[in-house]
């Protein structure tokens, strides 16, 4: 499992509700249903995914998460996850309002775009960054806008949300592993967690 | 339904199996039906695969749609040129994994297949019941199907699962009786017929209503009315295809000559596919049947008989898990309508997986082979049993 999917299980309460927008192949919710007694549903867009998630044994729902997140009756969940999509969602502060209404909790998590390699490309190339948590080019990439740790931070008082705990990792080995970053995170760190509430 | 039946590729299969019937409600204890009238005795025509374990928690029941019936899998006789209608996913190893489960199906009420319908005879003329036979719903071949599982002693079912108007029944089930049902699979269904469904429902029924060989439903002495119900099946057939699947099956391309005929003879391709469906399903299905199974999918909606008009009410008493299945060319029931029910499903809190598979062939394609849908519904399956059994 990713190295900050890990560090997300970690937050999660045994036992509670947990929905996961745009759940991949299903690793978190398998993960937590198997070793956390978690009642867990997915929202995936990809067909092929949405297959390997329901061989898994979990329950997830074929849709686009901005839609199906509307559905759900208000805090139906302990936690909502958003991991390394809020990069990709056109109306981030809609998102997260809904995000809150229908879970107690919410975890999002993204690529660190002040990440030192990230601005040192931005620097001596003169180029978009190309990295290895963000691999597209300009014009090929499904990330329509780029966020850093301070970004989000400022984000939540304009949007009206806090921030319960914060988590900066840097992550290797295919972002199989990795550790938390205290020292400069802003610059060290690929990916920011963050724990959310109203 | 029945121009998909293959034989399975591989050669697997329940083998030879045979239909059984079973009659309950005989007078003076008849069959309450939704419109107040009485039926009885009524018989089921059903048949079952696989064997039923200790516990009694692995029984699954199949419902057909429209034009199916009982005989999901294997043979009847060893020479049978075809399997059962759904043996690409009944059967050892199959989707629905007849080493594992106990599987269930039986023919729907007004149905012509063993169960009691049209051309039944009625008990107080000793001749077909014609037009005599009361209008049935979705609710009624439901509560057909309850009294055939309380005879097997069966208490609760691992699934319900259907397509089409099997998938009405799916729903139905879950609602009416929640407490029987652990998981609930509608495939290409939806919660309310729309007025689309019910105008081609329509069409088809003025096409049997049209041929003077109807007679007013009163046939089954003389000559039948073949035309009308060729001609049903033929409009029936136009809906459960697509745009797509027509123009990659037929194009425009023509049946056996080189130029147009200047004529009214089966031209193209697609005529004479329609013509040779038509023809074909005369042989085996009965016209009277097909305007009560008809209506009955036509007066279906979940929303008015159990939700006071609202989706997500009609779902309020549903306790099972739920995995909604459909197909990117099924105009006939599109995924807005599964995605609705998905919707109410979820205001309800109710556990619930989705997939729209991506398929060309229209409404059809729950009957085409799938590996995508195989794979959903072996896993689903064997998580609900693993459910039930572990919790």
């Amino acid at each position: 499992m990713r190295f900050d999917l890990k560090v997300i299980a970690s937050w999660i309460e045994p036992g509670s509700r947990v929905l996961d927008l745009g759940c991949g192949e299903g690793d978190l919710l398998y993960y937590l249903k198997t070793q956390k007694g978690v009642t867990g549903t997915g929202i995936e867009m990809v067909e092929e995914k949405v297959q390997r998630c329901i061989e898994r044994g979990l329950s997830v729902l074929q849709g686009d998460i901005n839609a199906e997140i509307l559905d759900y009756p208000d805090q139906s969940f302990d936690f909502v996850v958003l991991s390394q999509t809020l990069q990709q969602v056109y109306e981030p502060a809609r998102l997260i309002q809904e995000l809150l209404r229908v879970g107690r909790r919410g975890i999002v998590s993204f690529p660190n775009f002040s990440h030192l390699p990230v601005r040192l490309q931005l620097l001596l190339t003169g180029r978009a960054p190309v990295t290895k948590e963000l691999p597209y080019d300009w014009h090929d990439t499904p990330n329509i806008r780029v966020i850093t740790l301070k970004d989000f931070r400022q984000f939540s008082r304009q949007a009206g949300f806090r921030i319960l705990r914060e988590v900066a990792i840097r992550s290797h080995h295919r972002d199989t592993a990795g550790h938390l970053v205290r020292f400069w995170p802003t610059a060290r760190a690929t990916y920011g967690l963050f724990l959310i509430g109203k | 339904m029945s121009e998909y039946i293959a034989h399975d590729a591989g050669g697997v299969s329940v083998g030879q199996v045979e239909t059984k019937s079973y009659t309950f409600a005989r007078p003076p204890d008849e069959m309450r039906l939704e419109s107040g009238a009485r039926l009885g005795p009524v018989t089921i025509a059903f048949e079952t695969y696989g064997e039923l374990n200790p516990a009694r928690t692995n029984a699954v029941l199949v419902l057909h749609a429209l034009t199916g019936d009982a005989h999901v899998a294997g043979y009847h006789h060893p020479d049978d040129p075809k399997p059962g209608w759904w043996d690409l996913m009944v059967g050892p190893g199959k989707g629905i994994d007849t080493d594992r489960y106990y599987v269930i199906c039986s023919n729907i009420l007004a149905g012509c297949m063993g169960t009691t319908g049209p051309s039944s005879l009625s008990p107080a003329t000793g001749r077909p019941y014609g037009l005599a036979f009361p209008v049935v719903t979705v609710a009624d071949m439901v509560e057909a199907q309850k009294a055939l599982l309380d005879h097997l002693g069966i208490e609760r079912l691992l699934s319900v699962v259907g397509g089409s108007l099997g998938g009405m029944q799916v729903l139905e089930w879950a609602v009416r009786y929640p407490d029987r049902v652990a998981s609930a699979i509608p495939l290409a269904s939806t919660t309310r017929h729309s007025a689309l469904a019910i105008a081609f429902n329509e069409v088809a029924r003025q096409a049997i209503m049209a041929d003077p060989k109807w007679n007013r439903g009163d046939y089954y002495d003389g000559l039948r009315p073949d035309l009308g119900l060729a001609v049903a099946r033929m409009i029936g057939h136009i809906t459960y295809l697509s745009d797509e699947s027509m123009r990659q099956k037929f194009g425009r391309r023509l049946q056996d000559k080189a130029d147009f005929s200047y004529n009214f003879d089966a031209d193209f391709q697609v005529e004479s596919y329609l013509r040779y469906q038509g023809s074909k399903f005369v042989e085996r299905f009965d016209a009277n049947s097909f305007l009560y199974i008809t209506k009955a999918t036509d007066y279906f909606d979940l929303e008015a008989q159990h939700g006071g008009g609202s989706t997500a009410q009609a779902f309020s008493k549903a306790r099972a898990r739920f995995l909604v299945v459909s197909f990117t060319s099924d105009w006939l029931y599109p995924t807005y309508q599964s995605r609705s029910m998905v919707q109410a499903l979820k205001k309800n809190g109710l556990d619930v997986s989705f997939c729209e598979i991506q398929a060309e062939w229209g409404h059809d394609a729950f009957l085409l082979p799938s590996p995508r849908l195989t794979a959903l519904l072996r896993a689903f399956l064997a998580r609900v049993l693993a459910e039930e059994s572990g919790g």
